[in-house]
């Protein structure tokens, strides 16, 4: 792999832009691997990338159904943060904030990470009240947080309804500054770069369709579209279709599948400079580097492993961000999709073995899995090579349901995530 | 949008109905294993296909009811009233 530098691309533009190298291979599937991904997202690729710098055991393929990042990873509002509440979450997501804040540098490739600020809007005292709760509890497990009152808001986000008789009026917000958007394609493409120049596979439409297991139950490999590759580990990383590949090997997890949407306008200069949400409304937005609003809000109300949403909820979505920006409901919608999320019962992820050994698991991060990538690849990895939980992720166990001890973050974050 | 037929009211939007989760979930007895316990409360079918679940006519009737629904097309398969085995 060539660098990307300002000589680079001095050189290539000198020479009429005909000798870029492709930016990963399109190898054919080897007989057998030492490690295989499941899901070549921005957690399998992150994983795969990991593995092979710190740990090296040997060949790793990365492999998917479809195409790299063409899952939940190229189809989200591209939102980081780490606003959260319980300090087994606080960790580990801060960890993966800073990953990021570093992250175009790690991988030589502009994630373009942009620290635009977000902003969390209460609309009465008693959210005011929560919010104080939550920017402490921040505070105290060393997460930059801060509360901003009425006028302080409307300064710096003037774009915002200021009326004091709208139907959510604004009485203050929790700000984290750090918090802001990333390149969600750019994340998928960067780690498949690095990681296919540390020798890692990535093998695009390639369909596990089950799994082959030894005599005494462990894993020996996947079936796939193209044959059987062999595997003495196997690590699952397919966000909303985890349930499923988990039915193959056996067995059941604690979770459910549902669609979650997301919008995007047409594009408009430059007015809305930071992210805005709101737990009460439902729905959150920011202004994409490319000018569109990109809209965002709760899961649809039942299961679904339909990639389409809701009708119901996205009027609901849409209608918060249009009592809280008026302005934009002069907008017209370009584009709507919705991904599959696997949601936990209390909102956390597993990253932990499996009941097949051999089998790992990387799943169960609803709507928030984008944020966690950088530190999701680097747990997952220690997990796999070490066969023994991330320190940053031992709380986020399987064993959690059964003990009871789980870790309730849908509560402390205030919104779905 | 989907279109869900309640058994009193007939055929109505999604929005007036309200999921309330997979049907048929036995309780264990209180004095069951952790194992049991975990089971009931966190693991559900969640597949990609047809799958058994309970509504309530929230916005209508009012009645509690199951369905068969499949997950990836929406297409509800079948309506009965609570207490019937899935047919």
């Amino acid at each position: 792999m060539s660098r990307y530098s300002a000589f680079a691309l001095l050189r290539n533009w000198l020479g009429g832009n005909t000798d870029w190298d492709p930016v990963w291979r399109s190898p054919e599937p080897a007989s057998s691997y030492d490690v295989i991904i499941i899901g070549a997202g921005g957690h399998g690729l992150a994983t795969a990338y990991h593995l092979a710098k710190h740990y090296r055991p040997g060949r790793i393929a990365v492999i998917d159904k479809g195409w790299l990042g063409g899952g939940n990873t190229g189809r989200n509002t591209t939102i980081v943060r780490s606003d959260y509440f319980y300090k087994e979450s606080a960790d580990f997501y801060d960890h993966s904030l800073r990953l990021y804040a570093s992250l175009s540098q790690e991988l030589n490739f502009n994630i373009m990470y942009s620290a635009r600020g977000i902003l969390n809007l209460a609309h009465s005292r008693h959210e005011v009240d929560f919010q104080r709760r939550i920017v402490n509890a921040m505070q105290l497990n060393g997460i930059d947080a801060e509360l901003l009152g009425r006028e302080e808001v409307l300064k710096f986000c003037p774009v915002l309804n200021g009326d004091p008789n709208a139907r959510f009026p604004i009485y203050g917000a929790m700000r984290q500054k750090r918090g802001g958007t990333v390149r969600h394609d750019a994340v998928a493409w960067g780690y498949a770069r690095a990681a296919d120049a540390l020798g890692v596979d990535i093998l695009q439409n390639t369909e596990v369709t089950g799994f082959r297991r030894d005599i005494s139950g462990g894993v020996q490999g996947v079936e796939t579209g193209k044959g059987f590759i062999g595997a003495t580990k196997v690590g699952i990383a397919t966000a909303g279709h985890s349930s499923v590949v988990a039915q193959m090997a056996g067995f059941r997890l604690p979770v459910a599948s549902y669609g979650l949407q997301a919008f995007v306008s047409e594009p408009v200069k430059p007015v809305l400079h930071t992210v805005i949400g709101s737990a009460v409304i439902g729905s959150y937005c920011s202004q994409s580097d490319k000018g569109g609003i990109v809209c965002g809000g709760g899961i649809d109300p039942y299961p679904s492993f339909a990639q389409r949403g809701s009708a119901a909820t996205m009027e609901k979505v849409l209608a918060g961000i249009v009592q809280l920006v008026p302005t934009f409901s002069s907008l017209r919608l370009l584009r709507q999709w919705a991904g599959i999320v696997d949601y936990t019962a209390d909102s956390s992820p597993i990253i932990d073995r499996s009941p097949v050994p051999g089998i790992y698991l990387n799943v169960g991060w609803g709507g928030g899995g984008f944020k966690a990538i950088p530190a999701g690849g680097e747990a997952f990895a220690h997990l796999i090579a070490k066969d023994e939980p991330h320190p940053l992720t031992t709380a986020f166990g399987l064993q959690r349901f059964r003990d009871g001890a789980l870790i309730d973050e849908a509560a402390a974050a205030g919104i779905e995530h | 949008m989907m279109r869900i037929a309640c058994p009193n009211c007939g055929l109505r939007d999604e929005r007036e109905f309200a999921y309330g989760g997979e049907a048929h979930i036995d309780r264990p007895e209180l004095d069951c294993d952790d194992q049991a316990w975990e089971e009931y409360l966190f693991l559900r079918a969640n597949p990609k296909g047809e799958h058994a679940e309970r509504w309530v006519h929230v916005h209508g009737c009012g009645v509690w009811f199951n369905l068969i629904r499949h997950t990836e097309t929406h297409e509800v398969v079948a309506v009965y009233v609570m207490g019937v085995a899935r047919p």
